[in-house]
């Protein structure tokens, strides 16, 4: 036992104890609800988990700098909005359209980017503001109108039906397999990209990064860019999913990804987290909500309230193994 | 007094001027004692809680949970008036669930050691949850007509009793912050909390007095929301959480801790309450306000630091052996 809590790194301990939660969360509604381990609800969670995933991705870069994204939502919303409008008078074709997400995500996520790394505001502040900012403009655009899917091309409503490929009644959505790409394509760089290493010096001792000539503002101006970006593919996910967008859309993604992150093993105060411990988080908070509202003996009401009690649990038990491994760990090196 | 404008209070004084002198240009009326007051009263619960929400930042930590704090207390209230419970009683009650809230938010920050940030979000989820169980989709109103009067009718002279509390309160915690032991606690530990402690600060139990005090202000402010309105429901004070930051934040609190004052908040409450009362009267809606406000906060630390590069490109040769000598980091002041 000692010897494999030696070989193994805390960050993958915490992974694992992850693991084994969301395991043991699984085989529990197993017991509560019926038919609960079917193909039917694996694509459910799927498909819910794979319309958080990007905006969670994204916050998980700029939070590794030790900063924050809080207008996340906002800018899921606009886009999602603003693009719904676009597909309405002129046809992109799915694979045009998640550029143009993407893009513009880039371009809103430039201007947290510069105001916070240039203009030496701190993140918190200035996300609060462009939350403000980006829902404002969505509101100011709208107009208060809803836009529906039967006014953009067909394509919009099909793609979340679509699948990659389907095994036995098990399916691999598209949403699904276009955010576990994005995962596996970030989850890649950060562990072996040279400028994505960057990220984490960059949160893990400012000053030394500076002193070690990393140019710490670039880095974290990239992070908001490539945030704005996921956010811009969380818009794409919400598009499809849902198919009609009002005002209150994306109304509340930034603390769902925060949550989702922390729960995931991303340190808040910068400096650690991985891409694994992203999705992980991700899907565990999703399997938690969709099955408490699929759980006769609640209420749906209790839903939020359980969810907050459950989220904060697993973030004391993470602190306590984490702290308790490392323990035993210097214990047996000394 | 020179030296005062100077400073950020000094600067916000000057902002609060100009946005009052504006509109009262634009609209005649602004100026009334009435005009005023109705203003203070429409966002009197959001005042209150910044001012105990300045000790917590101030303290280099951060509440998140105070808007769902407010709606939990809002709807406790709800439920026991509507189960034929003593008003007097249930008030009571309500403060009491704040002071638990806040002692369980603090319990996890202090004792396990998660991030305020972290454990407040999850109760602003949690709390919010809580409020919704208890009422479910209904909504509840027949409050005493008293109770309901507690935002709008006089009670010294032609001032309500919500802005008496919130009065009252302002002398208490700015004193307390500024002028006792308790306060300079507060100020080191935002500082620098591992020094704190070394220094015989009892930093667990600073905190948790500071989060079990946001619990029963938050809960104060959730009844008198419910007061101004007659009604509450589950959704009540969504999202107050930001507008309440935004409030301690413009008013030079740092949001890493350790500095900042209860004057500056106080101004900056007045001008956000001013900026968005003449937006109001010149017919513009509640979401280009918020923007403004967006706007603003940005530039509250985005003005200045842009100044101070301005300042510090103009003295250049003067800067030159510092830089040279110094680290690369952070520009040096020049003073």
């Amino acid at each position: 036992m000692m010897s494999l809590l030696q070989k193994v790194h805390p960050q993958n301990l915490r992974l694992i104890a992850l693991a084994i939660v969301l395991v043991l969360l699984i085989l529990f509604f197993a017991t509560q609800i019926d038919n609960y381990l079917s193909p039917r609800m694996l694509n459910r969670i799927a498909t819910s988990a794979a319309l958080f995933l990007p905006v969670a991705i994204g916050q998980a870069l700029v939070v590794i700098t030790r900063n924050v994204d809080l207008s996340v939502g906002s800018l899921v919303g606009f886009l999602a909005f603003f693009m719904g409008d676009m597909l309405g008078h002129y046809d992109l074709g799915p694979v045009l359209t998640i550029v143009a997400f993407l893009v513009l995500g880039g371009c809103f996520g430039a201007i947290n980017g510069t105001l916070v790394s240039y203009g030496r505001v701190p993140s918190i502040i200035v996300t609060l503001g462009t939350l403000a900012i980006f829902r404002a403009l969505l509101i100011e655009y709208s107009d208060s109108r809803t836009i529906t899917t039967d006014s953009m091309p067909k394509w919009v409503a099909d793609f979340p039906q679509l699948s990659l490929f389907t095994v036995g009644s098990f399916d691999l959505r598209m949403t699904v397999a276009l955010a576990l790409a994005a995962a596996l394509v970030f989850g890649i760089a950060l562990s072996r990209l040279r400028s994505a290493r960057k990220l984490y010096a960059v949160g893990s001792n400012p000053d030394a990064a500076i002193m070690s000539g990393i140019d710490s503002k670039r880095v974290v101006f990239w992070a908001f860019v490539l945030s704005g970006a996921m956010a811009g593919l969380g818009g794409f996910m919400f598009l499809v999913r849902f198919g009609n967008i009002t005002v209150g859309a994306g109304l509340g993604f930034e603390f769902k990804s925060v949550s989702e992150i922390v729960v995931g093993g991303v340190n808040i105060f910068g400096g650690s987290g991985s891409m694994l411990g992203v999705v992980l988080g991700t899907v565990l908070v999703d399997t938690l909500e969709n099955s408490l509202l699929r759980w006769q003996v609640i209420s749906e009401f209790w839903r939020d309230a359980l969810l907050g009690m459950l989220i904060i649990l697993a973030v004391a038990a993470d602190t306590f193994m984490t702290r308790s491994f490392t323990r035993l760990r210097a214990k047996k090196d000394v | 007094m020179k030296g005062f404008f100077k400073t950020w209070e000094g600067l916000l004084l000057v902002i609060l001027i100009a946005t009052m002198a504006a509109n009262a240009l634009i609209v005649p009326e602004f100026l009334t004692v009435q005009n005023q007051i109705n203003l203070f009263t429409l966002s009197i619960e959001k005042a209150i809680v910044a001012l105990i929400m300045t000790y917590v930042i101030i303290s280099a930590e951060i509440d998140l949970s105070v808007a769902s704090v407010m709606g939990l207390a809002a709807c406790v209230f709800g439920s026991l008036i509507s189960g034929g419970w003593n008003p007097v009683m249930a008030i009571a009650i309500c403060l009491a669930v704040g002071a638990a809230a806040g002692a369980f938010n603090a319990f996890w920050i202090t004792y396990v050691g998660i991030p305020s940030l972290v454990a407040t979000l999850a109760m602003l989820i949690g709390f919010r949850g809580f409020a919704r169980v208890l009422l479910e989709d209904r909504g509840i109103n027949g409050f005493p007509d008293w109770f309901n009067g507690l935002a709008r009718d006089p009670l010294v002279g032609p001032l309500p009793f919500s802005i008496v509390l919130f009065i009252v309160l302002l002398v208490i915690l700015g004193y307390v912050l500024h002028f006792t032991s308790f306060g300079r606690k507060v100020f080191v530990i935002g500082n620098n909390a591992e020094m704190a402690r070394y220094s015989g600060v009892r930093t667990a139990r600073v905190k948790t007095a500071i989060y079990v005090m946001s619990g029963v202000i938050a809960a104060a402010a959730g009844l008198l929301y419910a007061a101004r309105l007659s009604s509450v429901r589950g959704d009540a004070a969504y999202g107050f959480e930001l507008d309440i930051i935004t409030m301690v934040l413009l008013g030079g609190v740092s949001i890493f801790g350790g500095r900042g004052s209860m004057l500056g908040v106080v101004l900056s409450i007045l001008i956000v309450l001013n900026l968005r009362n003449g937006m109001s009267l010149m017919n513009i809606d509640g979401h280009r306000q918020t923007a403004v406000i967006g706007v603003l906060l940005i530039c509250s630390v985005l003005v200045p630091n842009l100044m101070e590069h301005v300042r510090v490109f103009f003295s250049r040769p003067t800067q030159a052996p510092a830089k040279a000598a110094g680290s690369g980091a952070a520009p040096t002041r020049v003073e």
